[in-house]
């Protein structure tokens, strides 16, 4: 008895001896991360709440014991939404700064300056929110957080349109619009292959400067040519002007959304209300119970108490998640491998799947998620000007994928 | 084949916008087009004239527009002062011209920062009870989300027009911009007629900037997009002439939505500013420039 009552006491001390630096002050120099983002222009909004996201992440880590038993620095530069001062600043963060690794900007339009330099470097890139990005550079040290999937082009899409052709008479005819810029065109491109493969006919194919004020014109000449499905691509002024066009206008289809940026931030889901109703759009992560993924509740209400008053997403449920475990996959990586040298974290990013807030993340060969996880969802019982609506379950249904589908589709979306 | 309904919903829709485009021009038409300067920041004001509706919006139910109204004295005296630095800084030296310009990008970039310091960069919308319904006229709609816009616009531009032409600061104005001199010969200072009239274009800024909330979400740096389509409505419709200004801007808007609808969208800006070029290659003072 009392050898079982030592035997016991040895293998807690033993145990708790083996355990990192848990919660122990990180110490030595900092590992530094380095990054250009977004804070102003265009792009700010998604920018800055994801900066927030990272800075948990950075305390979390802190708190925690560091990386290595080092602490963990953000070094980090505004590139104001302007993809030319990408180059310049991730010159700076290696050259000057001296960060031991970087990350991306938010966006495809930012992720890719940045490239050439990474490459050239040989430096291991995550990287937050790029469409396709890897498919001109096929660089083997590029990981993309966003789970468009291994062809990210056509994965964007895929369950929008494999909704549209389950449908009982399936749908006929199809309608593309995008925004002329490098993600929606993208996603336009990658809309034009799924409908041909699954047999739709393209009956509207168009794109709109951004500058564009007034979408009614737009939305005509689409309900001119009757189509069955509509499919926008669109950021978020566009898409607010959009929805509310097709309200005015009266469009009759039997499928409305697809890529509109923008309807995922509650801001804008406040205002538009009721009129998102049917809407069937892509998302990344909504408050599904089948979506309910470790840490993930935990980390909102750090981020939701870190956003008031600083004008960002007071929900953060698009990118935030993504942002935050962008960097836990480093953290992971880092750990794992006990080191610092990019070709051993590379190899170890690439091997492992990673536990994270926005769920299991496996990177296939060309550093896109090796499964797409688009989730398509459709607004329902909207009601007017109420934020705290979204920030539960119900409203936005998941449809597609069928793992983490929250209910059936509502068909047609305007009957 | 040309369908009717969709010709005359696009004609429609085209006015409407039009309406609109002369709200953000209306200023301008003042400044630039009537006291040559280039007042580069004047869409950066029109965003802050979203924000203060925004802010009367969202806090105390206000109407925008009438938010956007309320606030025009504000932008008047903050324009007037603004004229003050840059007359002081630049035009009474002579330097106007490029350092003027430069001063203007300036502006145009410490508002959008205070902006951003101040609220936040996610979009800010406003809620009115009129923004999601429509008229209809037989087959053609008039969504109030832009025939609100439209109507204020016309009433300001004619309020604006018949305040230059009937008062007597309106003609003071109007004469500061052919003779300086001349006024000055009669005892009138300049400089304050100037003042007046920065102040008077700044004004309208809170209104456009209202309206803009109105049609779509505003963030600070949403105003750039309107920086190239403002200049050239007061150079098309012939630099200061507030009729010409509102024709220009219904022109653009009706070329736009013709284009959008019929031929593509991403074809409107280009056909719109073809437009602009071949309208100045024949008429270079502009439609109704003298």
């Amino acid at each position: 008895m009392r050898l079982q009552r030592f035997l016991t006491a040895a293998l807690a001390a033993l145990a708790f001896a083996a355990l990192p630096a848990s919660g122990a002050e990180p110490a030595g120099k900092p590992i530094k991360i380095g990054f250009s983002m977004a804070l102003t222009g265009g792009l700010a909004g998604a920018g800055k709440a994801a900066l927030i996201a990272m800075e948990i992440w950075r305390d979390d880590v802190n708190k925690a014991g560091g990386l290595l038993g080092r602490p963990v620095e953000l070094v980090y530069y505004d590139d104001a939404t302007q993809p030319a001062n990408v180059p310049g600043i991730y010159t700076k963060l290696l050259d000057v700064d001296k960060v031991d690794l970087v990350v991306s900007s938010y966006g495809t339009n930012e992720i890719a300056p940045a490239m050439p330099i990474v490459m050239r470097k040989k430096l291991v890139f995550p990287s937050l929110f790029g469409l396709a990005v890897n498919d001109e550079f096929k660089y083997d040290r590029y990981f993309q957080i966003m789970p468009a999937g291994p062809e990210p082009k056509t994965d964007w899409s895929k369950g929008f349109f494999e909704l549209a052709a389950a449908q009982k008479p399936k749908p006929k005819t199809v309608a593309i619009v995008a925004a002329d810029a490098e993600f929606a065109l993208n996603a336009a491109a990658g809309a034009r292959a799924n409908a041909k493969k699954m047999g739709f006919s393209i009956v509207y194919d168009k794109s709109y400067p951004p500058s564009t004020t007034d979408f009614t014109p737009v939305v005509r000449a689409i309900q001119a040519t009757n189509p069955d499905i509509v499919f926008v691509a669109s950021y978020p002024p566009d898409s607010v002007g959009m929805v509310k066009a097709a309200h005015e206008v009266g469009l009759k289809c039997k499928m409305f959304g697809g890529g509109m940026v923008g309807l995922q931030y509650a801001a804008i889901q406040k205002n538009l209300g009721p009129l998102l109703d049917g809407i069937i759009n892509y998302d990344f992560w909504v408050p599904e119970t089948t979506l309910n993924f470790p840490g993930v509740r935990d980390f909102l209400a750090k981020y939701q108490a870190a956003a008031v008053g600083k004008g960002v997403d007071p929900l953060g449920h698009y990118l935030p998640p993504y942002a935050y475990a962008y960097l836990q996959v480093v953290g992971e990586a880092i750990t794992g491998t006990k080191s610092l040298d990019q070709g051993k974290l590379a190899a170890y990013m690439h091997s492992h799947t990673f536990d994270t807030v926005i769920g299991k993340v496996k990177f296939g060969k060309n550093g896109e998620w090796a499964t797409s996880r688009v989730l398509e969802v459709q607004f329902r019982d909207v009601q007017p000007n109420d934020l705290e609506q979204f920030a539960g379950p119900g409203k936005r249904v998941v449809l597609y994928p069928r793992e983490w589908r929250s209910a059936e589709i509502d068909y047609p979306y305007k009957k | 084949m040309l369908q009717a309904d969709l010709l005359a919903n696009a004609v429609v829709a085209g006015i409407l916008l039009g309406g609109f485009y002369a709200a953000t021009a209306v200023g301008l038409a003042i400044v630039f087009g009537q006291l040559d300067i280039v007042n580069i920041a004047h869409p950066a004001f029109i965003i802050v004239g979203a924000y203060v509706a925004w802010i009367l919006n969202s806090r105390y139910g206000f109407d925008p527009v009438l938010a956007g109204v309320a606030a025009a004295p504000l932008f008047f005296a903050a324009g007037a002062l603004l004229y003050r630095i840059y007359y002081l800084a630049f035009e009474r030296t002579g330097q106007e011209s490029l350092s003027g310009l430069a001063f203007f990008f300036g502006v145009m970039f410490i508002i959008e920062v205070s902006l951003l310091l101040a609220y936040g960069v996610d979009y800010r919308l406003v809620q009115t009870g009129y923004a999601e319904s429509k008229w209809s006229l037989g087959f053609v709609d008039f969504p109030l989300r832009m025939l609100v816009p439209f109507a204020v616009s016309l009433a300001l531009t004619v309020g604006i027009a018949q305040y230059l032409s009937r008062t007597f600061m309106g003609r003071a104005i109007q004469a500061v911009a052919q003779d300086r001199l001349a006024l000055q010969l009669m005892g009138a200072n300049p400089v304050r007629v100037k003042q007046w009239a920065f102040g008077l274009g700044v004004a309208t800024a809170a209104v456009a900037g209202a309206l803009l909330i109105v049609i779509q979400p505003v963030e600070p740096s949403v105003g750039r997009q309107f920086i190239g389509r403002a200049f050239a409505i007061v150079v098309l419709g012939g630099m200061g002439s507030m009729r010409g200004m509102f024709v220009a801007a219904l022109i653009l808007g009706v070329v736009e939505s013709l284009v959008s609808t019929f031929v593509g969208p991403s074809w409107s800006p280009a056909v719109a500013f073809g437009v602009l070029a071949l309208t100045l290659a024949i008429r270079p003072a502009g439609l109704f420039g003298r």
